[in-house]
């Protein structure tokens, strides 16, 4: 490829750092405070709960993403089509719109974010149940609610104890996007691969490996601050 | 004035009956030292009374208000919820392994409870803290966080902490089991402050030399029981009973040795 050629690709690719950020930021803020419900769950005294959610862990850790991603973008029209699908639910997929721009993107944020989310309450729930016993029983001992308890004495010190599991969860999660491509999102991976097509060479693949590759290395360096950033106390 | 009431208490883990018909009072300023082996119960029975465990039988009075009391019907039934928190509110608990808060400073976790759960205005509750620290001999260790500090030290700050509530009887269980012994001291010295300053203390201990000299009443359970109960002079002196003999003889053994 010519200079120019690359410089046509980077820019093309830089146009679709956008998606890609989306589905990161979005999956981000909807796993995170869905992981801390589901860890409660998990750790929930009611045996049926934590039982069902423990189904719901399995089965999102035991099949690959890139599957689960087909599955529901897939999952309304096929539905649709079938005539096994009860008439009321017929008639309520009829209302969703399937041709809609945002349609894709919002399937593609579902099943990242029922993954990711079970990623993050099993790391939550390790950070949970690591914290010693005695610090419940001294802050009841003090007469703190529970609410207190949990939000004063041990959310603070489970984040401290989750941000390096936490981190790999991240960066993963940086590089998972690209598996938005297989249903024809136009992230970063997706245009890479028509580019190399277009001209016939890997160059494009080698650019967006140095894009995830910059995404990840932020993220890295900023998990290291904010590590350090933690470490006032041990 | 009675500020504890304990009335044959009783309580079992499955089947192991781990306390039996314990009756003890605690009066205002008074200092009871509780002594036994290991699995005697002494633990469980701060549990209880702290309402870590839920007893089986009995009653137990703190403050002239009924923690646990037998209904009409002859069943044992805990007090409501919020009378319960009263009650925990009038009671200070010191941990053999101190239990601070790692993420809060030494100020931060004197303070925690007075503002958060007394409401006490912050720049009071830092001037109390203050006191108690300078009390505690570690007026200059107020930022520290408590991975700076020796065990000794620790506990010291855990018995600001629980100071800071004004409570009106303290707990010790077993409060310098896990110090080395030249840290022993000074925790000791600090507990007897308090007992000088007419406070009003149970304490769990190990410790022969220190109950002896500190406690107004020792009480010595074994199995479950308290096999014996009485002044300092009575029960390490002056014991009739063989159970206590055997105990204090294996005691005094194991001093002499050390000191060999």
């Amino acid at each position: 490829m010519t200079a120019e050629e690359i410089r046509k690709v980077t820019e093309l690719l830089l146009e679709h750092l956008l998606p890609t950020l989306k589905v990161f930021g979005f999956t981000l803020l909807f796993s995170v405070p869905l992981g801390m419900i589901v860890a409660l769950l998990k750790m929930c005294k009611i045996k049926p709960v934590s039982w069902l959610t423990n189904v719901y862990i399995l089965i999102m850790r035991g099949t690959p993403l890139m599957l689960q991603i087909i599955l529901v973008r897939y999952l309304i029209p096929i539905l649709r089509m079938n005539d096994y699908t009860p008439v009321w639910l017929y008639n309520l997929l009829m209302e969703v719109d399937i041709a809609s721009e945002n349609y894709l993107f919002n399937m593609i944020i579902v099943a990242f974010v029922f993954n990711y989310a079970a990623y993050f309450a099993e790391i939550f729930r390790g950070g949970i149940e690591s914290i010693p016993k005695g610090q419940y029983e001294a802050a009841y001992a003090l007469s703190m609610t529970k609410t207190q308890t949990f939000f004063r004495i041990i959310l603070p010190q489970v984040i401290k104890r989750i941000v390096p599991a936490s981190s790999n969860e991240v960066i993963t999660l940086v590089k998972d996007t690209s598996l938005a491509n297989v249903v024809a999102y136009a992230e970063i991976t997706l245009v890479a691969k028509q580019q190399m097509q277009t001209y016939s060479s890997l160059t494009p693949l080698v650019i967006a490996g140095v894009f995830y590759f910059v995404m990840s290395f932020v993220l890295t360096i900023l998990f290291a601050l904010i590590e350090k950033k933690l470490n006032y106390y041990r | 004035m009675a500020i504890l009431e304990v009335r044959n208490l009783s309580k079992k883990f499955d089947d192991v009956q781990v306390l039996k018909d314990i009756s003890f009072d605690v009066n205002k300023g008074q200092v009871i030292a509780i002594i036994g082996p290991s699995g005697s119960g002494k633990s469980t029975l701060l549990r209880c009374i702290n309402q870590f465990e839920k007893a089986d039988g009995g009653e137990i009075r703190v403050c002239d208000a009924d923690m646990l009391v037998k209904d009409s019907k002859g069943r044992t039934v805990y007090a409501d919820a919020k009378t319960l928190r009263d009650i925990r509110l009038k009671i200070g608990l010191v941990f053999q392994n101190f239990n601070l808060f790692p993420h809060m400073t030494v100020l931060g976790n004197i303070i925690e409870a007075p503002v958060k759960v007394l409401k006490m205005p912050k720049a009071e509750a830092v001037e109390k803290a203050k006191e108690l620290l300078e009390k505690m001999g570690l007026s200059e260790k107020a930022n520290a966080y408590p991975y700076e500090l020796s065990g000794g030290q620790q506990q010291r700050v855990s018995i600001a902490r629980a100071l800071a509530l004004n409570p009106e009887i303290l707990f010790f269980d077993e409060p310098t089991s896990a110090l080395d012994p030249e840290l022993t001291g000074q925790v000791l010295k600090v507990i007897k402050e308090l007992a000088e300053e007419k406070m009003t203390m149970v304490i769990v201990t190990h410790e022969m030399a220190f109950a002896r000299d500190v406690a107004d009443v020792v009480v010595f359970m074994d199995g479950g029981y308290i096999v014996e109960m009485g002044t300092p002079e009575e029960v390490f002196a002056n014991t009739e009973n063989e159970r206590t003999k055997q105990f204090l003889s294996r005691y005094n053994n194991d001093i002499v040795s050390a000191n060999e």
